[in-house]
């Protein structure tokens, strides 16, 4: 791999060295019985008829596994949607890799859980789209959803899993983050994972709606912390902040194709989630190349690996190996191209004019939703 | 801040919590909900002597004697790194009773 074929290189040319990867996101189905109005599924979504089979899954596992995966997060949509779930889960484990199923809880049956228990599910996160059957139900676009995620709590409990609550939080809900916590606690959660919503995809077409005050995510910083006082040794809190309201933007998976990857319901392989926003960007499909050889050789994971493509005021920052420049995705949507320093950086040009219409959409009277739906046909 | 683990307190690997190998790497690891946590020799020594049977200062003197160290020193270094992983929830406690 050493010659000058394959020697792997950003989008400029300059050559990169490609680490290990260390955990996987499965998305084995992007079918859901939720429409919630930020999903981080692509507005593009994929068709039943074109998901993988298990036995595909279970090749991509064994090639992570090779590759040093040492993790794979099975989610969705949903991924009780497939209804051979369970086989997937076995090959996972099978690979010896750690299996996270993430869920909304809804469509797996107490015997399901069960099954998914001898299969090898390792831990539990259950997404909660609110504190109460109103809030939850009206957000998830699904009526029924809150006592269906109560009743699959109980079942975790009882069968044992360790159970990590996620809960996304946004202008309407944020105020009740105290009581969100509570709740995680209530339920016996080992941690409870409070994110802000991300703005691209789906969520990006809520913004009116979603955009949190400043005075909102002060408000949920001084939850989280005193939360994570009242609360050490019983249950951690881990949080996104609001990012458009931050000084320095996340760190983007950790940087970009350096510790994970991203395998889509038809086996599209991207360096995140959002990756498909990226309008100009090819990513390649573990049907017709090896995870290994994308991983180390494509042109997506390669684009902005390392720092040596980064522009102005990245360049000369000394944060760019803490936050990478930020999001690439984040870059994309804000700024129209994906290099750019991530706009919610306080350093980038386009910073200003971030804020304003972040406050404009925080300011926004609306709180109806576009909904995440599936377009009919195919 | 109070101490989240005693001399007398058992310390164990909850369910959703095992050692295991890092056969690409070459190393031991952590595996818990959502976080695989890479292991030094210190580290590993210390995981290893969770049995869910032996209370913090028995597994301290053990590995006093195995390692020749004073009692002390190795009490500091377990009982920290022990109320790391209890803080994250990837080690829990019991009392002895």
């Amino acid at each position: 791999m050493k010659d000058q074929q394959h020697q792997p290189r950003d989008l400029d040319g300059n050559p990169v060295t490609p680490g290990l990867p260390m955990a996987m996101l499965a998305e084995v189905t992007h079918r859901c019985p939720l429409a919630c109005p930020y999903c981080s599924n692509p507005v593009d979504l994929v068709r039943a008829s074109k998901e993988i089979s298990a036995d595909d899954w279970g090749r991509v596992f064994r090639q992570a596994a090779d590759l040093g995966v040492l993790q794979v997060h099975i989610s969705g949509g949903e991924p009780g949607a497939r209804k051979d779930l369970a086989q997937i889960v076995g090959h996972a484990r099978d690979a010896g890799l750690y299996v996270n199923l993430i869920t909304s809880g809804i469509g797996i049956t107490r015997d399901r859980l069960i099954e998914l228990d001898r299969a090898g599910v390792d831990h539990v996160q259950l997404s909660l789209q609110g504190i109460r059957p109103d809030m939850a139900d009206r957000i998830s676009g699904h009526p029924g959803s809150w006592d269906k995620k109560m009743a699959f709590s109980d079942w975790v409990t009882e069968i044992g899993f360790p159970l990590t609550i996620n809960a996304v939080v946004h202008r309407q809900n944020m105020e009740r983050l105290p009581d969100m916590i509570d709740l995680a606690e209530r339920l016996g959660a080992r941690r409870i994972e409070v994110a802000t919503v991300q703005f691209h995809g789906w969520a990006d077409r809520n913004r009116g709606a979603l955009m949190p005050t400043r005075e909102q995510a002060e408000f949920a910083r001084q939850v989280v912390n005193a939360g994570r006082i009242r609360l050490r040794g019983r249950m951690v809190i881990d949080y996104v902040p609001a990012d458009h309201h931050a000084i320095y933007p996340k760190a983007c998976m950790g940087g970009w194709g350096s510790t994970g990857l991203n395998v889509g319901p038809d086996g599209t392989v991207l360096p995140c989630h959002a990756a498909q926003t990226i309008d100009w960007m090819r990513f390649e499909n573990v049907q017709e190349r090896s995870l290994s050889e994308i991983w180390h050789l494509s042109d997506s994971f390669n684009a902005f690996r390392g720092t040596a493509w980064m522009p102005e005021p990245c360049r000369g920052c000394d944060r760019k190996t803490v936050d990478f420049g930020g999001c690439r995705c984040q870059a994309m949507a804000l700024a129209g191209d994906a290099r750019a320093t991530d706009p919610v950086c306080s350093k980038s040009p386009l910073h200003a004019g971030v804020v304003a219409r972040a406050e404009e959409d925080a300011a926004a009277i609306t709180t109806d939703f576009v909904y995440r739906r599936m377009s009919k046909g195919g | 801040m109070t101490a989240l683990i005693g001399p007398d307190d058992i310390p164990y690997l909850p369910r959703g919590v095992r050692l295991q190998g890092d056969r690409v790497r070459g190393i031991r690891v952590l595996q818990a909900p959502e976080r695989a946590m890479q292991l030094d020799q210190i580290g590993e020594a210390i995981l290893s002597e969770l049995d869910g049977a032996r209370s913090l200062d028995r597994i301290v003197r053990d590995l006093a004697a195995r390692y020749n160290a004073p009692v002390e020193q190795i009490g500091g270094d377990v009982r920290d790194f022990l109320t790391g992983l209890i803080e994250r929830r990837m080690v829990f406690v019991r009392d002895s009773a």
